[in-house]
């Protein structure tokens, strides 16, 4: 069974229509791209998706429940987990903190106002383990709006998977790294995706057709073509629409 | 009753049209600059005692050419000096700026002008009755706020819609951050339309100063209704304010009109009840006495059932 | 953590020596304001800095816990309650936490300009019902009590300012850890996650509505602690403790101290109560430089009086304050120059009769009068001036340090 279906979704903002009647399933493990032209609508998708945006028509099931239209947290809360294109992080507290903030619905925390994080050693093992992997680990304690462009978005990435989700959407993880800092990024995402679902927006195609299994074309709000990158690659409406397109829009 | 209530909606529309005066400047101001500017209603106070001070000169007449421009300018002034320093430290220091600048102004308005009431008079020109209905006057100086509030906003109307300038001021609330990148001096905007803001302010103080008298406390009194009206109507909409207006000045001049309350009300439901009860107060509350209340009611309501205000659209 | 309980026996003790050190009458009776005035502004930075909802009507929690704590002395009095009047803060946070309950159940669900629109209509829809529900407020003059009724606690009656004075520092030590505790839960830090980006938050499981309500309940309890306080300290209370003049004044503390940092409103409770207490007897003007004062620092403290000082840290860890001293005092002397020059002119153009001011007979009407302050002023100004370029050489200089020492 997909552990992720959207059945015929719409999404208008006042006349123009700008996810058009997309449909989708995506399966338990799976590695699912989406590429398409700036404009196309992914980031769209995927705020419709995680619940930053109603839909306008259509359906959308996570784990067989529908989450169309639930605010964003309680679709966290079923495990989705997702890093925006433009950094969205705790910009005043410490790297630390922001790492920490996104383990603690995951590990029971809720709203407790009774239990001090400091004496919670297992929980800040794990935000301190995964400062080490997104290599953030020497800059813990300063405030996030003072890192680099880079570290920011590595730290985004880090929020995004620190709470262990089944189904990770990462919009952009890479955009704007250096070619050595988006390496470490790519293997970052094999490494804490190995057994869960991950659907991820990406321009670089060597990194598209390196991690996914599947690929979802997006023009104009439409998904024109979901298949193996290998067929993908010789889909000819979508060299058409898309590919050809490719060195313009880098 | 007919009477009570055409005087009721007469007083209601002056009230009205002169709370829109204040809304309508910090409407656009907001709309531009996104700051809710706290002080505004302390510019309306500066303006009744320029005028006050000005008239003492030249007449009431002066009064009511230079004040709104001294106010302005004053406006103009502070956005320059102050407001665009802090706007850097984002929206919660530039509402506490604002918050500031009131207190302060207040106490310059004490330090210069003395706590007292000013004896500002309204013109003889205009003192006589402009009718008289069922017995009961209304007099000129109100009919000459009516117009010369109508006046403005045909004015306001006017230069928002048909001039260059409005449509630029257009442009921004609906799109503040493209107007920037079509290369309009987007602070040199901010600190005129700050000072229009300013002095549209300023003329209500002029026009108001009279009527209301013109006392340290007249920016409190005023003030936090004209902040609760603009968010009412939708936080930059200027038709909302402008309904919102009508809407606190007209339910405020019928609560007061009204000779009713919780003792008719009981008695119609048919209830008696105890003198010494403890919600005494409660249960002999009168319209008039829940006048003033009731914007903030109306506010909390909006808020409540629709947090964007009655013609608001947009989120924060 | 070492150092922390270290900090905390210094907060006690601090607590317990200080009317030692000011035992006049004046001065028990400062820091009895102080002891309100510091927990009321601690519980406004939970609401503003921690949870980031500005709030222009936090008196209202202040107020109702103010009230009913009065009410409840004249309870005890009448003996209709029998409890000891050292726990009346308690009744003052639990009625806090009520309205705060009530009322933050519908107002949190946005920060922003939205909010804090919501607790200025708030605050003045009480304060215009305190003037209709006289049986309870008491109208213009309020409602007192006596706080030397009910059960003595261990043989002290409260009879003396000074003894009030150590039960609001227990309770004001009490609520300070407790405040401090709360920043390091899990609800707390998700309040600092909140004010810095709502919109992430809930993408990491929580709605942000709730961690609002959660902080502004906290916050409210606290200023109820606050109002009893007040209750016991004055006997009496009004409708000005809960109105607008009441809520900017705690929000002016908060932020003249520093809303990012926890010590922050604590400088600032301090330094606007000893201005309230001291400049007002000397001075009508008070409330002007006070105006100009929280201008100023909006201007150009925008983190307060704590941001300044923690401005200093990169210096202070290279041992290059001492560098600074010398600039600080050079720019220093010109500016107190300045500012005394400016206030004589103030007082001046209000004075009656002659001002004996810096040890000179001043006249409201002598040309030479005006002449000497403007001159002083003048030199002043132009003190500053000189120095600045200095202090600002200065600053680069043991902050460049600062730099070199990190990479
Ligand atoms: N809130 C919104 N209101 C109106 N139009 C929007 C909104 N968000 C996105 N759009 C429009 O939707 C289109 C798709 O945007 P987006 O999803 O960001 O594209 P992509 O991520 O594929 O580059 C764009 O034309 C954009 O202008
Ligand atoms: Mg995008």
């Amino acid at each position: 069974m997909s552990i992720l279906t959207l059945d015929s979704v719409c999404k208008r903002f006042g006349s123009t229509e700008i996810i058009r009647d997309v449909s989708l399933a995506i399966e338990p493990g799976e590695k699912h791209a989406i590429i398409g032209p700036n404009g196309a609508g992914k980031s769209t998708l995927f705020h419709l998706i995680s619940g930053r945006y109603n839909v306008s028509s259509g359906a959308i099931d996570f784990k067989g429940e529908a989450i169309q239209n639930l605010p964003p947290y309680e679709i966290a809360r079923r495990g989705l987990a997702r890093s925006f294109q433009v950094t969205n992080i705790f910009h005043r507290m410490s790297v630390f903190e922001n790492i920490r903030c996104a383990l603690l619905w995951s590990e029971g925390y809720r709203y407790s106002f009774w239990r001090l994080l400091g004496k919670q050693t297992a929980l800040n093992a794990r935000a301190h383990d995964m400062l080490e992997q997104i290599g953030l680990a020497d800059k813990a304690d300063l405030p996030s709006g003072e890192l680099a462009y880079a570290q920011q978005r590595a730290l985004e990435l880090g929020i995004a998977v620190a709470s262990g989700a089944e189904l990770i959407m990462l919009d952009e993880p890479v955009a704007g790294m250096s070619n050595s800092e988006a390496e470490n990024a790519v293997a970052l995402i094999r490494r804490i995706t190995e057994g869960k679902t991950l659907i991820m927006v990406e321009h670089d195609m060597n990194i598209v057709f390196d991690i996914a299994d599947r690929i979802s074309v997006l023009v104009y709000g439409e998904i024109i073509a979901t298949d193996k990158p290998e067929h993908i690659r010789s889909n000819t409406r979508v060299q058409e629409a898309y590919l050809g397109e490719v060195p313009n829009d880098a | 009753m007919n009477e009570v209530f055409i005087f009721a909606t007469l007083n209601g529309l002056v009230t009205g049209l002169l709370l829109f005066m204040l809304a309508s400047g910090l409407t656009l101001i907001f709309s531009m600059m996104g700051v809710l500017n706290f002080a505004h209603a302390s510019f309306y106070m500066l303006g009744a005692y320029i005028a006050y001070t000005v008239s003492g000169y030249i007449g009431f007449w002066g009064g009511l050419l230079i004040a709104p421009l001294l106010v302005g300018a004053l406006g103009a002034g502070v956005e320059r000096y102050g407001l665009r320093r802090v706007h850097s430290y984002g929206h919660v220091a530039e509402l506490i700026f604002t918050f500031g600048l009131a207190f302060l102004i207040e106490e310059l308005v004490q330090f210069f002008w003395g706590r007292d009431t000013k004896n500002y008079q309204t013109p003889e020109l205009l003192d006589f009755a402009l009718f008289t209905l069922f017995g009961q006057e209304f007099s000129a100086y109100r009919g000459f706020m009516i117009a010369i509030s109508l006046g403005i906003f045909a004015a306001l109307y006017v230069v928002l819609t048909r001039s260059r300038v409005g449509i630029i001021i257009q442009a921004s609330i609906s799109h503040p951050h493209t107007v920037a990148n079509l290369g309009h001096n987007v602070p040199f905007i901010f600190m005129c339309v700050f000072g229009a803001g300013t002095a549209l302010a300023g003329v209500a103080g002029v026009i108001a100063g009279p009527v209301l008298t013109t006392f340290p406390g007249m920016a409190v009194v005023l003030g936090s209704i004209v902040y609760i009206i603009v968010v009412i109507g939708g936080l930059g909409s200027l038709p909302g304010a402008f309904i919102a207006s009508l809407l606190v000045g007209l339910l405020q001049s019928y609560a007061i009109a009204a000779d009713a309350g919780m003792p008719e009300l009981l008695e119609w439901l048919g209830v008696s009840f105890e003198r010494s009860h403890p919600l005494n107060d409660l249960w002999t509350l009168k319209l008039p006495q829940i006048a003033p209340v009731l914007p903030y009611l109306l506010l909390i309501l909006v808020l409540i059932f629709k947090p964007t205000g009655l013609m608001g659209n947009r989120e924060e | 953590m070492k150092k922390h309980l270290l900090l905390w026996a210094a907060y006690a003790l601090v607590l317990v020596l200080l009317p030692s050190l000011f035992s006049s009458v004046l001065g028990i009776s400062i820091l009895n304001q102080m002891t309100i005035w510091i927990l009321f502004a601690l519980s406004y930075n939970m609401m503003l800095g921690q949870g980031g909802m500005l709030s222009f009507g936090h008196a209202v929690y202040f107020g109702l816990g103010g009230f009913m704590s009065v009410h409840a002395l004249n309870l005890i009095a009448d003996e209709v309650l029998v409890f000891s009047i050292t726990l009346i803060p308690l009744v003052g946070g639990v009625f806090g936490l009520l309205a705060a309950l009530f009322i933050g159940s519908f107002s949190t669900r946005k920060a922003g300009t939205v909010f804090a629109m919501i607790s200025l209509g708030i605050g003045e829809l009480i304060v215009a019902s305190s003037l209709i529900f006289v049986d309870f407020f008491g109208g213009e003059a309020g409602v007192s009590g006596d706080r030397t009724y009910g059960p003595a606690f261990f043989g002290i009656e409260f009879l003396q300012d000074s003894e009030v004075y150590y039960l609001g520092a227990f309770w004001l030590f009490v609520a300070t850890l407790l405040m401090y505790l709360f920043t390091q839960t899990p609800a707390g830090r998700m309040a600092n996650a909140v004010r810095d980006n709502p919109e992430r938050a809930e993408f990491i499981g929580y709605s942000t509505r709730r961690v609002r309500f959660i902080t502004f309940c906290a916050a409210g309890m606290f200023a109820g602690v606050a109002g009893g306080l007040f209750a016991i300290n004055y006997e009496f209370i009004t409708e000005e403790n809960l109105n607008a003049l009441t809520s900017g004044r705690v929000l002016l503390m908060a932020y003249i101290g520093g809303l990012g940092f926890f010590i922050g409103p604590i400088i600032g409770a301090v330094i606007l109560t000893l201005m309230n207490s001291l400049l007002s007897n000397y001075s009508e003007m008070w409330m002007l430089y006070l105006g100009i004062l929280f201008l100023l620092t909006v201007m150009f403290l925008p983190k307060g009086f704590a941001g300044f000082i923690m401005m200093h840290r990169a210096a202070w860890n290279n041992g290059k304050m001492g560098s600074l001293v010398l600039p600080y005092c050079l720019t220093a002397l010109p500016a107190g120059l300045f500012l005394t020059a400016f206030i004589g002119m103030v007082e001046l153009s209000h004075a009656d009769e002659l001002l004996h001011f810096l040890s000179m007979d001043l006249a409201n009407d002598s040309a030479f009068s005006w002449f000497v302050l403007a001159m002083l002023a003048a030199i002043g100004a132009g003190g500053v001036k000189l120095a600045r370029p200095r202090l600002a050489a200065a600053w680069e200089h043991a902050n460049a340090a600062a730099q070199e020492a990190k990479s």
